[in-house]
């Protein structure tokens, strides 16, 4: 703030450099906050992160270098493989519905005359929701005996199922929260993308005579094709960072059948009080996601969106 | 919408370009149709006017639309009835199976039960002060920040502009550990900030996002009206202050909901950084009592906890989906 000094009408300095100067230190006057919050909590730690995985930190004395022992720790560790399993068929089985459906329904909502408002608000009220609060109600509804699911099972007569407690079921109830949490953000999205879709190319289309599913499939998904890849690339990014669902609904159990990269990383920190290993798993991971968020720098700077 | 008189001549088609933001096709006036009211939506999709009219085009819609309205109904709003009304039911009502659909008594009891045992008075305070708290920060510091990238164009503007839109590309999950330990022991200054404020306050700001929404917006505002305060002698803040503050209201309203909604709603990070009970925000509390509540107990402390969430969003709808939709196409 200092650099802020009123400038006198009369002393308008004849140096264009002079000038410059002072623009500058206002505007790194300006920046400073910025500069220094970012740099404390995002770039220094970006760099850690890379420092963190070849070292050994036992917060005593200072950290030790220790090559490839932290990468070594937790590849041979039981738990990687299914952690990188499980991350995988979370992300995609949370694709299959949660990247479908909320296209559908923006679909059918950008046709309806009625009721928009509501809809909206209730496709989008989930979303608002801390997730810890859904994730916690939904682990009520999975209590095997006196949850809403194995309810709603015996109403129709179906078996109950043991739901987070089985090995087979639980990743699926782990996915289930997630998509009821999330499915408003793409709906919304897409819903809005809709809308900017030219009446002509319906009309046009109409004219030629395409029917229903033709339309949709040669004006609304090439019209949306862009934001479709680029919610594609989102959602993955999104779900394989997925923790507090593991983390507040089965601990990564039965059996390692929850167990996430993510939630394997806290458990390293903060279980095992082994850092090192933590970060190398936290690097694993960041270079698997850079691929996607490198083809969504590529996508969205090509077309300019 | 407001253009639509002279939309009469229909443009060959273009083409295919993504989504130009106000789209022009709207209010067409075409041949036979009279303009019924000048309000009403022109807004055509997949199924034109004209087949919606017919007799079974009719049928169709209405049976779509009960299912879609149903549907939704219970897909999104049965969970958070039963959640409701879960804890209104005695802990003997909550056991008995087949579920009663409305709870016998209604007990409120519980309600003040959960609000005692769980010290949500205490976890709700902490969450508005770290709310509030990361809310002021973010816009001191990223308005700030904006402005000066966007007006003032320093040296290496460009360059500190990519690296904190660079932060974006990093997946948060990933750099939580050397958050966590650079917020424990701060380099250079050392300092520990775990179970202070300013380990939510200070990470919140960091945000790129923000930062590039308000760039873009600020980079809208006519240079002119800058020019012109400049020479009547105003400081770069006091034409922050006067001039691009009050036209920015939309943007800073945005990015004022998106910042408090996060932080609300944040729960890894304040796990981590706010281990003591008596500082913990309301999600990372009532975690972590969850498992010695009674199950209607616990759930009269989830509806508390949703309450403020969902008030805002009755409240700021709007811009809670103006931000969303800014964040999808740009990005």
């Amino acid at each position: 703030m200092t650099t802020m000094t009123a400038r006198g009408p009369q002393r308008r300095a004849p140096g264009a450099v002079r000038r410059g100067l002072r623009r500058n230190l206002t505007a790194y006057g300006f920046l400073c906050g910025a500069l220094i919050c970012f740099a404390f909590f995002s770039w220094y730690p970006m760099v850690r992160e890379f420092l963190l995985s070849f070292q050994k930190t036992n917060f005593v004395g200072p950290p030790e270098y220790v090559g490839l022992d932290n990468f070594q720790t937790v590849i041979e560790d039981s738990a990687f493989a299914p952690a990188w399993i499980n991350t995988a068929m979370f992300s995609g089985l949370a694709l299959i519905v949660g990247y479908a459906v909320p296209f559908v329904a923006a679909i059918v909502l950008n046709e309806l005359r009625h009721a928009r408002a509501y809809l909206r608000f209730v496709v989008y009220l989930p979303v608002m929701l801390p997730p810890a609060v859904a994730v916690l109600l939904f682990k009520w509804f999975y209590d095997p005996g006196a949850g809403l699911f194995n309810q709603i099972l015996g109403l129709a007569h179906l078996p109950a199922l043991s739901w987070l407690d089985s090995t087979s079921t639980a990743l699926i109830s782990l996915v289930i929260v997630s998509t009821w949490m999330n499915l408003g953000t793409g709906t919304l999205i897409y819903l809005a993308a809709l809308q900017s879709i030219p009446s002509e190319l319906y009309e046009a289309a109409e004219l030629d005579g395409a029917g229903l599913f033709k339309r949709v499939w040669h004006v609304t998904i090439p019209q949306t094709k862009l934001i479709l890849l680029v919610m594609l690339l989102l959602q993955i990014v999104a779900t394989m960072q997925v923790f507090i669902e593991p983390y507040l609904l089965t601990g990564g159990g039965p059996e390692n059948a929850t167990v996430t990269v993510a939630y394997l990383m806290y458990q390293y920190a903060f279980s095992f009080g082994n850092f090192g290993g933590g970060g190398a798993l936290g690097l694993m991971l960041m270079l698997v996601l850079m691929v996607f968020s490198a083809v969504y720098l590529r996508v969205s700077r090509d077309n300019q969106i | 919408m407001s253009h639509s008189t002279v939309e009469s001549s229909s443009r060959p088609s273009r083409p295919v370009r993504p989504a130009p933001p106000p789209s022009p096709g709207h209010g067409k006036t075409r041949r036979s149709r009279a303009p019924k009211k000048k309000m009403e939506r022109q807004f055509r999709g997949l199924v034109s006017p004209h087949t919606l009219n017919t007799r079974r085009g009719r049928t169709i819609y209405w049976i779509v639309l009960v299912t879609v309205v149903v549907g939704f109904t219970a897909i999104f709003v049965f969970p958070l009835y039963w959640m409701v009304t879960g804890a209104l039911k005695s802990s003997e009502e909550l056991a008995t199976i087949p579920p009663s659909f409305f709870p016998t008594s209604i007990d409120w009891s519980v309600y003040a039960e959960a609000w005692d045992q769980l010290d949500l008075g205490l976890f709700l305070r902490n969450t508005v002060i770290y709310a509030v708290g990361a809310w002021l920060f973010t816009l001191a510091i990223d308005v700030t920040a904006a402005y000066a990238l966007s007006k003032l164009r320093p040296m290496f503007g460009k360059l500190i502009l990519a690296l904190m839109l660079a932060t974006l590309m990093i997946p948060p999950m990933v750099i939580l550990l050397p958050a966590y330990l650079t917020v424990k022991d701060l380099p250079i200054l050392g300092w520990n900030l775990l179970n202070t404020p300013w380990a939510i306050w200070l990470p919140a700001a960091a945000n790129g996002f923000y930062i590039f929404l308000l760039k873009r917006f600020f980079d809208s505002i006519p240079r002119e009206l800058l020019e012109a305060a400049e020479i009547d002698g105003a400081t770069p803040f006091r034409i922050l202050w006067s001039i691009v503050l009050p036209v920015s209201r939309p943007i800073i309203g945005v990015v004022s909901i998106l910042s408090v909604v996060t932080v609300w709603k944040d729960f890894v990070w304040p796990l981590l950084v706010l281990p003591d009970s008596d500082k913990m925000s309301i999600s990372v509390g009532i975690s972590s009592l969850s498992a010695q509540m009674p199950q209607n107990v616990l759930m009269a402390a989830l509806v508390i906890a949703s309450i403020p969430a969902i008030v805002v969003f009755f409240i700021f709808q709007r811009s809670i989906m103006a931000g969303l939709t800014a964040g999808s196409l740009k990005g």
